[in-house]
């Protein structure tokens, strides 16, 4: 959608480059002392309950719920330890159990389609795309009765594939419409050549289109690790004791153990760090997965 | 999940103007859409016929032997009951802030961080920071170490400040109790903010340099720049955030689960939670059906305007 992004025009590549320097280079206006201290202000106030919660994991839950606050209390590991005395470590499984397994199923399904829908197009291809997004755009929660009784005529409740196959679902119009968005930068031209020369479907595949669609693969596995691993209301409804996931632990961790608010913490910190971590190395991905794959 | 059948007119461009070899071609092309395409159509468009069905029955497991159609005496129940109507009232306050607030922070920190200054790069990954926090995890630490009245993170500094100014000590505020509506949307707001920044940060930083430079040059103030050039150039980035973020704060289910569970009384109930305490508070199945059509229905009017938008850019972007 921007105008940097095409890679076909000779034309748009320059404009790209055009782009690329206004924000790499001096082209960039600074911002005035004031506007800095501004900016770092709601900067520190946006990351303040974030510092609050680590913090907070790391202290003793005599100091953690003080009036007023007492950030400079010694700092100690004995919350994570109790985490995984009490057994977190099931519900830390069953997450990732549900979050790959449904990433890895989204992109065995999301990849071909995507082929499909841009390098070798089916016709009215552009309404399969718009198929695909109306499904993401009606809420869960209408579905959420329906899906509890299949899922309970069929044995299947608080059982991890239940909420594999959902999160392959809630993420799969995602990964087409990003995986399209990615495949759509191989360039014709060379595919044509390639086919002119005689390559084999394995060997376009391989040398010209992987290339091309692997950042596109870490971007979308990204995405679709993010949402199923914070997934909360299909988790709580359908799982109870095996398959319960880390969201779950949390709110029942408050209702089973009265309020230990060091211990809550790092609980709450525990299960953020896989996304947190995530979500900060590939900061430049997260836009285009967010979008859709429509803001580059 | 489920899904709205009003794709809206693309145009669809002449994709790749390559003569299809017969039927043939036609299905080899379309083998690998289709285990997609399958697995879309049996999971997410079956429930919602099953719910269509289930919206027309008389339906509650307490009286497991009264179970029949009753046509659409649950939809009359829905548009006339009280409670309900709270729900809709409640989830348009609580989209309409959290989408308004969020976006208007977001463009104010996109517009800073457009700029250069010290440790950009650092401050930018801290504001993305509440984004990626689950938001069950979100939804705790706000209630209990932030919001609480006795030793939260709020109370606890308003305390420090005022004994630093020599008052005995700072007012005790039940933030949840006494504004339990804000108390969710500040939460709701500090999660999308960063989702909002990144959006039209991008959109920002998508501006053609040239056009800026050329208005520098004809001595257009700032203000002149951004209303005419930087908002007009940012109306889709905008238009994007606001449709996604409404998408997906309809659909609030953890926050308010998390922080009120919909109190007091239903002051804080949106339609998601309201249907989940229809299904499994009250079991009233084919209510909450009824309910969740309902739902559905208002959902198609915003994904329409959704879905137009981003037709519009789709076109742009497969035109090139």
């Amino acid at each position: 959608m921007s105008a940097a992004t095409t890679a076909a025009a000779p034309g748009a590549r320059l404009k790209r480059l055009v782009v690329r320097r206004r924000d790499d280079r001096g082209g960039t206006p600074r911002l005035s002392p004031l506007w800095t201290f501004v900016a770092w202000l709601t900067t520190l106030v946006f990351f303040a309950p974030v510092a609050w919660m680590v913090l907070t994991s790391f202290h003793q839950e005599a100091d953690a719920a003080t009036n007023p606050p007492t950030p400079f209390a010694p700092v100690t590991l004995d919350q994570y330890r109790l985490l995984f005395g009490r057994d977190i470590t099931p519900f830390l499984l069953n997450s990732a159990m549900a979050s790959v397994i449904s990433t890895v199923l989204v992109l065995a399904l999301a990849v071909p389609a995507a082929y499909a829908l841009s390098i070798k197009p089916v016709q009215k291809w552009t309404d399969v795309m718009f198929f695909f997004l109306s499904t993401k755009f009606l809420p869960a929660i209408a579905a959420l009765l329906p899906v509890y009784l299949i899922v309970k005529d069929a044995g299947m409740l608080d059982n991890v594939w239940t909420l594999i196959v959902l999160y392959t679902a809630m993420n799969l119009p995602i990964a087409v419409w990003m995986m399209r968005s990615f495949l759509a930068e191989v360039p014709k031209e060379i595919l044509e050549a390639a086919e002119v020369d005689g390559a084999g479907l394995p060997t376009v595949l391989w040398r010209i289109v992987a290339p091309v669609a692997m950042p596109g693969l870490a971007a979308t596995s990204l995405i679709c690790f993010i949402f199923s691993w914070n997934e909360f209301m299909f988790a709580v409804n359908l799982t109870a004791t095996n398959a319960s996931t880390a969201p779950v632990f949390l709110v029942g961790f408050i209702t089973s153990e009265g309020l230990f608010l060091a211990r809550l913490c790092a609980a709450a910190t525990l299960v953020s760090l896989p996304v947190l971590i995530a979500g900060f190395a590939a900061q430049d991905k997260l836009v285009r997965g967010l979008s859709l794959g429509a803001v580059k | 999940m489920t899904t709205l059948t009003v794709p809206p007119k693309t145009t669809s461009p002449p994709a790749r103007p390559r003569a299809s070899r017969g039927g043939g071609g036609k299905w080899k092309r379309r083998i690998p859409l289709l285990p997609a395409l399958v697995f879309t159509i049996v999971v997410t468009q079956l429930p919602f016929v099953a719910t269509l069905v289930i919206s027309t029955f008389q339906w509650n497991i307490l009286k497991p032997g009264d179970r029949h159609f009753v046509g659409l005496d649950n939809f009359s129940f829905v548009f006339t009951d009280e409670r309900l109507r709270t729900a809709v009232l409640n989830t348009i306050v609580l989209t309409a802030s959290v989408v308004i607030i969020s976006v208007l922070l977001g463009l104010g920190l996109a517009m800073l961080l457009d700029r250069r200054f010290i440790g950009r790069g650092l401050a930018r990954t801290m504001l993305i920071a509440p984004f990626l926090v689950m938001p069950v995890a979100a939804a705790l630490l706000w209630k209990h170490a932030l919001y609480n009245p006795d030793y939260g993170l709020l109370n606890g500094t308003l305390n420090a400040v005022y004994r630093l100014f020599g008052a005995d000590n700072g007012p005790t505020v039940d933030w949840v109790s006494s504004h339990p509506m804000p108390a969710v949307v500040v939460s709701l707001v500090w999660q999308w903010t960063p989702f909002m920044m990144l959006i039209l940060l991008a959109g920002l930083q998508a501006q053609p340099a040239d056009v800026l430079e050329a208005a520098r040059m004809d001595g257009a103030s700032a203000l002149q720049t951004f209303r005419h050039i930087t908002l007009p150039h940012l109306r889709q980035y905008i238009e994007l955030g606001i449709l996604l973020g409404t998408i997906y704060i309809v659909q609030t289910f953890d926050a308010v689960y998390t922080i009120t569970q919909g109190g007091p009384g239903s002051q804080t109930t949106n339609l998601p939670y309201e249907i989940y305490l229809t299904m499994f508070r009250k079991y009233e199945y084919g209510q909450a059906a009824a309910a969740g059509v309902v739902v559905v229905l208002g959902s198609i009017v915003i994904a329409t305007f959704a879905l137009r938008t981003i037709a519009s850019l789709f076109r742009e972007e497969v035109s090139r």
